[in-house]
Protein backbone atom coordinates (compact mmCIF):
# COMPACT_ATOMS: atom_id res chain seq x y z
CA UNK A 1 0.00 0.00 0.00
CA UNK A 2 1.48 3.53 -1.17
CA UNK A 3 2.62 5.44 1.57
CA UNK A 4 2.12 9.29 1.60
CA UNK A 5 5.63 11.06 3.08
CA UNK A 6 4.47 12.67 6.46
CA UNK A 7 7.62 15.52 5.60
CA UNK A 8 9.00 16.14 2.64
CA UNK A 9 12.00 18.10 1.85
CA UNK A 10 12.63 19.00 -1.98
CA UNK A 11 15.76 20.03 -2.81
CA UNK A 12 16.04 22.82 -0.04
CA UNK A 13 18.30 25.67 -0.37
CA UNK A 14 18.47 28.68 2.47
CA UNK A 15 20.18 31.87 2.46
CA UNK A 16 20.23 34.50 5.13
CA UNK A 17 21.56 37.77 2.66
CA UNK A 18 23.33 35.62 0.30
CA UNK A 19 25.19 33.43 2.85
CA UNK A 20 24.19 29.84 2.59
CA UNK A 21 22.87 28.06 5.49
CA UNK A 22 21.66 25.03 3.86
CA UNK A 23 22.09 23.83 0.71
CA UNK A 24 20.07 21.51 -1.74
CA UNK A 25 18.61 19.61 1.27
CA UNK A 26 16.12 16.66 0.72
CA UNK A 27 14.59 14.69 3.28
CA UNK A 28 11.43 12.14 3.58
CA UNK A 29 10.20 10.57 6.23
CA UNK A 30 7.20 8.33 6.44
CA UNK A 31 4.02 8.31 9.49
CA UNK A 32 4.79 6.46 12.26
CA UNK A 33 8.56 7.77 11.96
CA UNK A 34 10.43 9.28 15.16
CA UNK A 35 13.89 10.68 13.53
CA UNK A 36 16.40 12.85 14.70
CA UNK A 37 18.06 15.45 13.14
CA UNK A 38 22.01 15.20 14.15
CA UNK A 39 24.67 18.45 13.43
CA UNK A 40 27.02 20.56 14.91
CA UNK A 41 26.15 23.77 16.02
CA UNK A 42 25.75 25.90 12.39
CA UNK A 43 25.17 22.86 10.91
CA UNK A 44 21.84 24.09 9.40
CA UNK A 45 20.06 22.10 11.80
CA UNK A 46 18.22 24.83 12.99
CA UNK A 47 17.84 26.34 9.12
CA UNK A 48 16.33 22.56 8.63
CA UNK A 49 13.96 23.18 11.65
CA UNK A 50 12.52 26.86 10.22
CA UNK A 51 12.08 26.10 6.49
CA UNK A 52 9.88 22.68 7.38
CA UNK A 53 7.96 25.27 10.09
CA UNK A 54 8.09 28.14 7.58
CA UNK A 55 10.20 30.27 9.33
CA UNK A 56 12.32 30.87 6.80
CA UNK A 57 10.86 30.87 2.76
CA UNK A 58 13.85 28.57 1.02
CA UNK A 59 15.59 30.16 -2.01
CA UNK A 60 14.87 26.97 -3.62
CA UNK A 61 13.10 23.60 -3.89
CA UNK A 62 10.32 23.07 -1.10
CA UNK A 63 8.94 21.07 1.86
CA UNK A 64 5.06 19.59 1.78
CA UNK A 65 3.35 18.50 4.78
CA UNK A 66 1.24 15.55 4.41
CA UNK A 67 1.19 16.71 0.82
CA UNK A 68 0.22 20.12 1.47
CA UNK A 69 2.34 23.47 1.30
CA UNK A 70 3.31 24.48 4.64
CA UNK A 71 0.93 27.21 5.17
CA UNK A 72 -2.10 25.11 4.18
CA UNK A 73 -0.86 22.11 6.70
CA UNK A 74 -0.39 24.57 9.53
CA UNK A 75 -4.07 26.18 8.77
CA UNK A 76 -5.05 22.81 9.79
CA UNK A 77 -3.16 22.76 12.47
CA UNK A 78 -1.30 19.83 11.23
CA UNK A 79 1.83 20.56 12.76
CA UNK A 80 3.10 20.97 16.35
CA UNK A 81 6.20 22.50 17.67
CA UNK A 82 7.71 21.98 20.87
CA UNK A 83 9.87 25.02 21.41
CA UNK A 84 13.25 25.36 23.54
CA UNK A 85 12.81 26.57 26.73
CA UNK A 86 15.12 29.64 26.15
CA UNK A 87 12.63 30.79 23.85
CA UNK A 88 9.50 31.39 26.01
CA UNK A 89 8.91 34.47 28.85
CA UNK A 90 8.52 32.56 31.64
CA UNK A 91 7.13 35.34 33.58
CA UNK A 92 4.55 35.60 31.42
CA UNK A 93 1.42 35.98 33.54
CA UNK A 94 -0.52 32.46 32.25
CA UNK A 95 -0.72 29.09 33.98
CA UNK A 96 0.06 26.02 32.52
CA UNK A 97 -3.64 25.24 31.10
CA UNK A 98 -4.00 28.55 29.31
CA UNK A 99 -0.50 27.30 27.71
CA UNK A 100 -2.24 23.50 26.84
CA UNK A 101 -5.38 25.41 25.84
CA UNK A 102 -3.35 27.69 22.89
CA UNK A 103 -2.47 24.12 21.48
CA UNK A 104 -6.89 24.51 20.67
CA UNK A 105 -6.92 27.67 19.31
CA UNK A 106 -6.65 26.37 15.60
CA UNK A 107 -9.80 24.09 16.65
CA UNK A 108 -11.75 27.41 17.87
CA UNK A 109 -13.85 30.20 16.32
CA UNK A 110 -12.31 33.48 15.95
CA UNK A 111 -13.09 34.39 19.84
CA UNK A 112 -11.01 31.47 21.13
CA UNK A 113 -13.93 30.44 23.35
CA UNK A 114 -13.00 26.88 24.65
CA UNK A 115 -15.76 24.45 24.33
CA UNK A 116 -16.09 21.46 26.44
CA UNK A 117 -14.62 19.29 24.21
CA UNK A 118 -11.09 21.79 24.15
CA UNK A 119 -11.41 21.79 28.01
CA UNK A 120 -11.53 17.78 27.85
CA UNK A 121 -8.83 17.56 25.35
CA UNK A 122 -6.46 19.74 27.69
CA UNK A 123 -7.66 18.10 30.39
CA UNK A 124 -6.57 14.35 28.60
CA UNK A 125 -3.00 15.65 27.38
CA UNK A 126 -2.28 17.16 31.04
CA UNK A 127 -3.00 13.84 32.52
CA UNK A 128 -0.80 11.84 29.87
CA UNK A 129 2.52 13.78 31.04
CA UNK A 130 0.97 14.22 34.67
CA UNK A 131 0.73 17.73 34.50
CA UNK A 132 -2.68 17.33 35.82
CA UNK A 133 -1.93 18.68 39.08
CA UNK A 134 0.18 21.41 37.97
CA UNK A 135 -3.00 23.26 35.88
CA UNK A 136 -3.29 26.40 37.43
CA UNK A 137 0.29 26.87 38.26
CA UNK A 138 1.95 30.09 36.90
CA UNK A 139 4.22 28.99 34.45
CA UNK A 140 7.80 30.30 35.72
CA UNK A 141 6.55 28.23 38.66
CA UNK A 142 7.54 24.88 37.08
CA UNK A 143 10.54 22.78 37.01
CA UNK A 144 12.71 22.26 34.27
CA UNK A 145 11.33 19.06 33.19
CA UNK A 146 7.83 20.39 34.42
CA UNK A 147 7.94 23.26 32.06
CA UNK A 148 8.94 20.94 28.85
CA UNK A 149 5.92 18.81 29.96
CA UNK A 150 3.44 21.38 29.95
CA UNK A 151 5.00 22.39 26.15
CA UNK A 152 4.38 19.11 25.01
CA UNK A 153 1.00 18.84 26.62
CA UNK A 154 0.35 21.72 24.41
CA UNK A 155 1.67 20.30 21.25
CA UNK A 156 -0.57 16.91 22.23
CA UNK A 157 -4.07 18.78 22.16
CA UNK A 158 -3.52 20.02 18.85
CA UNK A 159 -3.85 16.88 17.47
CA UNK A 160 -1.45 17.34 14.84
CA UNK A 161 -0.15 14.54 12.91
CA UNK A 162 3.60 15.99 12.64
CA UNK A 163 5.39 16.91 16.02
CA UNK A 164 9.06 18.59 16.03
CA UNK A 165 10.70 19.31 19.05
CA UNK A 166 13.86 21.36 19.66
CA UNK A 167 15.93 19.99 21.89
CA UNK A 168 13.49 18.50 23.82
CA UNK A 169 16.01 16.81 26.71
CA UNK A 170 18.18 19.50 27.62
CA UNK A 171 17.58 20.79 31.34
CA UNK A 172 15.43 17.59 31.69
CA UNK A 173 15.59 14.91 34.60
CA UNK A 174 16.51 11.23 33.42
CA UNK A 175 12.93 10.25 34.59
CA UNK A 176 11.48 13.08 32.13
CA UNK A 177 13.42 11.85 29.74
CA UNK A 178 12.05 8.14 29.98
CA UNK A 179 8.59 9.58 30.26
CA UNK A 180 8.82 11.87 27.10
CA UNK A 181 10.14 9.00 25.18
CA UNK A 182 7.44 6.63 26.25
CA UNK A 183 5.04 9.18 24.76
CA UNK A 184 6.47 9.92 21.78
CA UNK A 185 7.10 6.26 21.09
CA UNK A 186 3.43 5.86 21.48
CA UNK A 187 2.72 8.74 19.50
CA UNK A 188 4.53 7.21 16.42
CA UNK A 189 2.95 3.78 17.01
CA UNK A 190 -0.28 5.66 16.26
CA UNK A 191 0.96 7.36 13.07
CA UNK A 192 2.52 10.19 14.15
CA UNK A 193 5.56 11.07 12.62
CA UNK A 194 8.23 12.82 15.26
CA UNK A 195 11.45 15.23 13.97
CA UNK A 196 13.50 15.74 16.95
CA UNK A 197 16.51 18.19 16.90
CA UNK A 198 19.15 16.72 19.82
CA UNK A 199 22.39 16.77 21.12
CA UNK A 200 22.05 13.73 22.94
CA UNK A 201 23.25 10.97 20.67
CA UNK A 202 23.44 8.44 23.27
CA UNK A 203 19.60 8.13 22.98
CA UNK A 204 19.26 8.56 19.33
CA UNK A 205 19.67 4.84 18.88
CA UNK A 206 17.25 3.69 21.38
CA UNK A 207 14.14 5.17 20.23
CA UNK A 208 14.94 6.79 16.83
CA UNK A 209 13.86 4.45 13.85
CA UNK A 210 15.30 7.07 11.45
CA UNK A 211 18.53 9.45 11.94
CA UNK A 212 19.09 12.26 10.31
CA UNK A 213 22.50 13.81 9.47
CA UNK A 214 23.48 17.86 9.03
CA UNK A 215 26.23 19.36 7.88
CA UNK A 216 25.27 22.59 5.24
CA UNK A 217 22.71 19.89 3.77
CA UNK A 218 21.66 16.44 4.43
CA UNK A 219 24.37 14.32 4.47
CA UNK A 220 22.24 10.70 4.70
CA UNK A 221 19.32 9.86 6.47
CA UNK A 222 17.44 6.52 7.00
CA UNK A 223 16.99 3.56 9.38
CA UNK A 224 19.06 3.91 12.41
CA UNK A 225 20.69 0.63 12.65
CA UNK A 226 22.17 1.27 8.55
CA UNK A 227 23.09 4.86 8.54
CA UNK A 228 23.92 5.38 12.81
CA UNK A 229 27.55 4.46 11.76
CA UNK A 230 30.77 5.89 12.48
CA UNK A 231 31.45 7.24 9.05
CA UNK A 232 28.11 9.58 8.98
CA UNK A 233 29.22 10.73 12.57
CA UNK A 234 32.81 11.77 11.32
CA UNK A 235 31.34 13.43 8.09
CA UNK A 236 28.90 15.11 10.22
CA UNK A 237 30.81 16.58 12.99
CA UNK A 238 33.93 16.20 10.71
CA UNK A 239 36.39 14.22 13.23
CA UNK A 240 35.14 16.56 16.04
CA UNK A 241 33.10 13.79 17.75
CA UNK A 242 34.72 11.44 20.14
CA UNK A 243 33.77 7.55 18.91
CA UNK A 244 30.30 6.90 20.10
CA UNK A 245 29.47 3.81 21.57
CA UNK A 246 26.64 2.29 18.55
CA UNK A 247 23.63 0.57 20.15
CA UNK A 248 21.70 -1.44 17.27
CA UNK A 249 18.96 -2.77 18.44
CA UNK A 250 16.21 -1.02 16.89
CA UNK B 1 -17.75 62.60 54.72
CA UNK B 2 -19.02 65.49 53.48
CA UNK B 3 -16.61 67.48 52.45
CA UNK B 4 -15.43 64.20 50.72
CA UNK B 5 -18.93 64.17 48.92
CA UNK B 6 -18.31 67.78 48.08
CA UNK B 7 -14.91 67.58 46.58
CA UNK B 8 -16.18 65.01 44.58
CA UNK B 9 -19.26 66.74 43.21
CA UNK B 10 -18.69 70.87 43.61
CA UNK B 11 -16.88 70.10 40.33
CA UNK B 12 -19.51 68.65 38.54
CA UNK B 13 -22.01 71.60 38.19
CA UNK B 14 -19.77 72.92 35.32
CA UNK B 15 -20.30 71.23 32.01
CA UNK B 16 -16.79 71.28 31.16
CA UNK B 17 -15.50 69.49 34.25
CA UNK B 18 -18.58 66.76 33.34
CA UNK B 19 -16.71 66.32 30.05
CA UNK B 20 -13.81 66.01 31.44
CA UNK B 21 -14.39 63.40 33.67
CA UNK B 22 -16.06 61.35 31.13
CA UNK B 23 -13.11 61.87 28.64
CA UNK B 24 -10.33 60.55 31.67
CA UNK B 25 -12.05 57.93 32.20
CA UNK B 26 -12.80 55.97 28.78
CA UNK B 27 -8.84 57.60 28.22
CA UNK B 28 -8.31 55.83 30.79
CA UNK B 29 -9.88 52.95 30.04
CA UNK B 30 -8.85 52.19 26.70
CA UNK B 31 -5.07 53.09 27.45
CA UNK B 32 -5.18 50.20 30.26
CA UNK B 33 -6.41 47.66 28.29
CA UNK B 34 -4.00 48.71 25.70
CA UNK B 35 -1.28 48.94 28.37
CA UNK B 36 -1.22 45.10 29.48
CA UNK B 37 0.05 44.29 25.86
CA UNK B 38 2.65 46.70 25.90
CA UNK B 39 4.08 46.07 29.07
CA UNK B 40 3.91 41.82 27.99
CA UNK B 41 5.70 42.96 24.70
CA UNK B 42 7.88 45.36 25.87
CA UNK B 43 7.01 48.33 23.67
CA UNK B 44 7.20 50.99 25.64
CA UNK B 45 9.57 52.74 23.48
CA UNK B 46 7.29 52.19 20.24
CA UNK B 47 4.65 53.82 22.22
CA UNK B 48 6.16 56.51 23.32
CA UNK B 49 7.66 56.88 19.35
CA UNK B 50 4.30 56.53 18.13
CA UNK B 51 3.20 59.37 20.46
CA UNK B 52 5.37 62.33 19.27
CA UNK B 53 5.11 60.81 15.96
CA UNK B 54 1.16 62.27 15.46
CA UNK B 55 2.65 65.75 15.82
CA UNK B 56 2.85 66.98 12.63
CA UNK B 57 -0.74 65.13 12.06
CA UNK B 58 -2.18 67.05 14.85
CA UNK B 59 -0.97 70.68 13.45
CA UNK B 60 -1.60 69.71 9.60
CA UNK B 61 -5.26 68.51 10.67
CA UNK B 62 -5.65 71.99 12.16
CA UNK B 63 -4.19 73.47 9.08
CA UNK B 64 -6.45 71.91 6.92
CA UNK B 65 -9.61 72.00 8.71
CA UNK B 66 -9.63 68.23 9.25
CA UNK B 67 -10.49 65.98 11.92
CA UNK B 68 -7.31 66.30 14.36
CA UNK B 69 -7.89 62.19 14.93
CA UNK B 70 -7.20 61.61 11.17
CA UNK B 71 -4.04 63.54 10.84
CA UNK B 72 -2.73 62.00 13.80
CA UNK B 73 -3.76 58.01 12.83
CA UNK B 74 -2.09 59.03 9.65
CA UNK B 75 1.07 60.27 11.05
CA UNK B 76 1.47 57.62 13.60
CA UNK B 77 0.88 54.90 11.60
CA UNK B 78 3.35 56.40 9.23
CA UNK B 79 5.75 55.91 11.89
CA UNK B 80 5.21 52.40 12.62
CA UNK B 81 5.60 51.56 9.16
CA UNK B 82 8.80 53.96 8.54
CA UNK B 83 10.06 52.27 11.26
CA UNK B 84 9.28 48.57 10.17
CA UNK B 85 10.73 49.65 7.04
CA UNK B 86 13.92 51.33 7.89
CA UNK B 87 14.56 48.19 10.19
CA UNK B 88 13.63 45.69 7.54
CA UNK B 89 15.90 47.45 5.01
CA UNK B 90 18.91 48.39 6.62
CA UNK B 91 21.30 46.85 9.55
CA UNK B 92 20.25 49.38 12.24
CA UNK B 93 19.41 48.11 15.79
CA UNK B 94 15.25 48.63 16.12
CA UNK B 95 15.76 51.08 18.90
CA UNK B 96 17.90 53.45 17.03
CA UNK B 97 15.49 53.40 14.07
CA UNK B 98 12.70 54.12 16.76
CA UNK B 99 14.68 57.35 17.93
CA UNK B 100 15.55 58.24 14.49
CA UNK B 101 11.85 58.57 13.32
CA UNK B 102 10.17 59.41 16.24
CA UNK B 103 12.37 62.79 16.74
CA UNK B 104 12.23 63.22 12.62
CA UNK B 105 8.69 63.19 12.82
CA UNK B 106 8.17 65.54 16.39
CA UNK B 107 10.87 67.89 15.03
CA UNK B 108 8.56 67.95 11.84
CA UNK B 109 5.49 68.50 14.21
CA UNK B 110 7.21 71.73 16.08
CA UNK B 111 8.71 73.52 12.62
CA UNK B 112 5.15 73.28 11.51
CA UNK B 113 3.66 74.99 14.77
CA UNK B 114 6.38 77.42 14.64
CA UNK B 115 4.95 78.53 11.20
CA UNK B 116 1.88 78.88 11.74
CA UNK B 117 1.01 80.10 15.29
CA UNK B 118 -2.12 81.71 15.39
CA UNK B 119 -3.65 78.08 14.60
CA UNK B 120 -2.77 75.67 17.13
CA UNK B 121 -1.68 75.74 20.69
CA UNK B 122 1.40 73.69 21.02
CA UNK B 123 0.75 72.98 24.66
CA UNK B 124 -2.43 71.34 24.03
CA UNK B 125 -0.78 69.02 21.91
CA UNK B 126 2.23 68.24 23.63
CA UNK B 127 0.13 68.17 27.18
CA UNK B 128 -3.53 67.70 26.48
CA UNK B 129 -6.10 69.97 27.41
CA UNK B 130 -9.07 68.08 28.78
CA UNK B 131 -10.92 70.65 30.51
CA UNK B 132 -11.25 72.06 27.30
CA UNK B 133 -12.56 69.73 25.02
CA UNK B 134 -15.31 70.72 22.14
CA UNK B 135 -18.56 68.20 22.19
CA UNK B 136 -17.20 66.91 18.64
CA UNK B 137 -14.21 65.93 20.06
CA UNK B 138 -15.53 63.95 22.22
CA UNK B 139 -17.16 62.19 20.03
CA UNK B 140 -14.34 61.63 17.51
CA UNK B 141 -12.66 59.99 21.37
CA UNK B 142 -15.38 57.79 21.75
CA UNK B 143 -16.35 56.36 18.54
CA UNK B 144 -12.53 55.72 18.10
CA UNK B 145 -12.34 54.46 21.26
CA UNK B 146 -14.98 51.92 20.84
CA UNK B 147 -13.78 50.73 17.75
CA UNK B 148 -10.27 50.02 19.40
CA UNK B 149 -11.67 48.22 22.77
CA UNK B 150 -14.20 46.10 20.57
CA UNK B 151 -11.14 45.04 18.25
CA UNK B 152 -9.10 43.91 21.33
CA UNK B 153 -12.09 42.76 22.70
CA UNK B 154 -12.38 40.10 19.61
CA UNK B 155 -8.63 39.53 19.03
CA UNK B 156 -7.58 39.60 23.02
CA UNK B 157 -6.25 35.90 22.87
CA UNK B 158 -4.69 35.69 19.45
CA UNK B 159 -3.06 39.34 20.31
CA UNK B 160 -1.94 37.52 23.56
CA UNK B 161 -0.28 34.72 21.95
CA UNK B 162 1.26 36.52 19.58
CA UNK B 163 3.24 38.48 22.40
CA UNK B 164 3.54 34.95 24.56
CA UNK B 165 4.73 32.47 21.70
CA UNK B 166 4.80 34.06 18.18
CA UNK B 167 6.33 30.85 17.08
CA UNK B 168 3.44 29.14 18.29
CA UNK B 169 1.32 31.13 17.01
CA UNK B 170 2.89 31.02 13.38
CA UNK B 171 2.72 27.26 13.76
CA UNK B 172 -1.12 27.14 13.99
CA UNK B 173 -1.68 29.20 11.06
CA UNK B 174 -1.90 32.35 12.49
CA UNK B 175 -0.78 35.59 10.16
CA UNK B 176 1.75 36.80 13.12
CA UNK B 177 2.79 39.73 10.92
CA UNK B 178 -0.84 40.76 10.18
CA UNK B 179 -1.26 40.53 13.89
CA UNK B 180 2.10 42.72 14.45
CA UNK B 181 0.68 45.66 12.55
CA UNK B 182 -2.98 45.36 13.99
CA UNK B 183 -1.57 45.67 17.60
CA UNK B 184 0.43 49.04 16.06
CA UNK B 185 -2.68 50.31 14.54
CA UNK B 186 -4.71 50.10 18.10
CA UNK B 187 -1.71 51.27 19.35
CA UNK B 188 -2.08 54.82 16.98
CA UNK B 189 -5.61 54.42 17.78
CA UNK B 190 -5.44 54.50 21.18
CA UNK B 191 -2.53 57.14 21.05
CA UNK B 192 -5.28 59.36 18.98
CA UNK B 193 -7.83 58.55 21.57
CA UNK B 194 -5.54 59.46 24.42
CA UNK B 195 -4.12 62.58 23.11
CA UNK B 196 -6.34 65.25 24.38
CA UNK B 197 -6.57 64.22 27.68
CA UNK B 198 -2.56 63.78 28.27
CA UNK B 199 -1.18 64.92 25.39
CA UNK B 200 2.18 63.69 23.15
CA UNK B 201 4.46 63.62 26.03
CA UNK B 202 2.63 61.87 28.71
CA UNK B 203 0.53 59.66 26.60
CA UNK B 204 3.26 56.74 26.63
CA UNK B 205 2.94 56.57 30.92
CA UNK B 206 -1.06 55.89 30.48
CA UNK B 207 -0.03 53.03 27.70
CA UNK B 208 2.66 51.49 30.46
CA UNK B 209 1.79 52.29 34.00
CA UNK B 210 -1.50 50.40 34.64
CA UNK B 211 -0.14 47.12 32.62
CA UNK B 212 3.21 47.49 34.76
CA UNK B 213 0.75 47.79 38.30
CA UNK B 214 -1.35 45.01 36.99
CA UNK B 215 1.97 42.59 36.11
CA UNK B 216 2.96 42.98 39.85
CA UNK B 217 -0.52 42.04 41.11
CA UNK B 218 -1.43 39.17 39.30
CA UNK B 219 -0.44 36.00 37.48
CA UNK B 220 -3.30 35.64 35.22
CA UNK B 221 -3.83 37.41 32.00
CA UNK B 222 -7.68 37.81 32.14
CA UNK B 223 -7.27 39.39 36.08
CA UNK B 224 -3.94 41.57 34.95
CA UNK B 225 -6.67 43.19 31.87
CA UNK B 226 -9.56 43.68 34.96
CA UNK B 227 -7.20 45.40 37.66
CA UNK B 228 -4.99 47.44 34.78
CA UNK B 229 -8.49 48.58 33.66
CA UNK B 230 -9.38 49.40 37.62
CA UNK B 231 -6.39 51.39 38.03
CA UNK B 232 -6.51 53.39 34.78
CA UNK B 233 -10.09 54.70 35.11
CA UNK B 234 -9.62 54.98 39.41
CA UNK B 235 -6.05 57.07 38.43
CA UNK B 236 -7.56 58.92 35.28
CA UNK B 237 -10.51 60.16 36.94
CA UNK B 238 -9.11 61.29 40.72
CA UNK B 239 -5.98 62.93 38.61
CA UNK B 240 -8.80 64.80 37.01
CA UNK B 241 -10.57 66.40 39.92
CA UNK B 242 -6.52 66.63 41.98
CA UNK B 243 -6.10 68.78 38.69
CA UNK B 244 -9.66 71.02 38.93
CA UNK B 245 -8.78 71.20 42.89
CA UNK B 246 -5.23 72.21 42.35
CA UNK B 247 -5.37 74.22 39.02
CA UNK B 248 -2.73 71.94 38.00
CA UNK B 249 -1.93 70.50 34.58
CA UNK B 250 -4.64 67.20 34.38
CA UNK B 251 -1.99 65.23 32.24
CA UNK B 252 0.46 65.95 35.06
CA UNK B 253 -1.79 64.94 37.67
CA UNK B 254 -3.10 61.88 36.38
CA UNK B 255 -0.03 60.55 35.53
CA UNK B 256 2.04 61.44 38.75
CA UNK B 257 -0.80 59.75 40.79
CA UNK B 258 -0.43 57.10 38.54
CA UNK B 259 2.93 56.59 38.78
CA UNK B 260 2.82 56.88 43.05
CA UNK B 261 0.44 53.89 42.74
CA UNK B 262 2.87 52.20 40.85
CA UNK B 263 5.43 52.81 43.56
CA UNK B 264 2.94 51.52 46.26
CA UNK B 265 2.18 48.41 44.42
CA UNK B 266 5.82 47.79 43.54
CA UNK B 267 6.71 48.44 47.46
CA UNK B 268 3.15 46.30 48.87
CA UNK B 269 2.48 43.80 46.28
CA UNK B 270 1.37 40.87 47.98
CA UNK B 271 3.24 38.24 45.73
CA UNK B 272 5.85 39.91 43.64
CA UNK B 273 6.22 43.62 46.00
CA UNK B 274 10.01 44.07 47.11
CA UNK B 275 8.81 43.92 51.17
CA UNK B 276 7.55 40.46 50.43
CA UNK B 277 10.54 39.47 48.35
CA UNK B 278 12.90 40.73 50.84
CA UNK B 279 11.14 38.58 53.60
CA UNK B 280 11.30 35.69 51.51
CA UNK B 281 15.01 35.87 51.03
CA UNK B 282 16.01 37.55 54.38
Amino acid sequence: MYRQASIEVENVTVDYNGKVALHGAALSLSEGTIASLVGMNGSGKSTLFKAIMGFVTPSTGRVLINGLPIRSAQKRGLVAYVPQAEEVDWNFPVSVSDVVMMGRYGHMNLLRIPRSIDRHIVEESLDRVQMIQFRDRQIGELSGGQKKRAFLARALAQQGTVMLLDEPFTGVDVKTEKAIIQLLMELRDRGHTILISTHDLSSVSTFCDQVVFINQTVLAYGATNEVFTQENLNRTFGGAMPAIQTNPNP
Amino acid sequence: MNAIAEWLVAPLQYEFMIKAVLMSAFVGLVCAVLSCYMTLKGWALMGDAVAHSVTPGVVLAYILNLPFALGAFVFGVGSVLAIGFIKSKTRIKEDTVIGLVFTGFFALGLVLISKNPSNVDLMHILFGNVLGIPTSDLIQTFVIGSFTLITVLILRKDLLLFCFDPTHARSIGLNITALYYILLTLLSLTIVVALQAVGVILVVAMLITPGAIAYLLSDRFDRMMLIAMFFGVFSSVLGTYISFHLDASTGGCIVVLQTLLFVATMIFAPKHGLLVRTFKSA
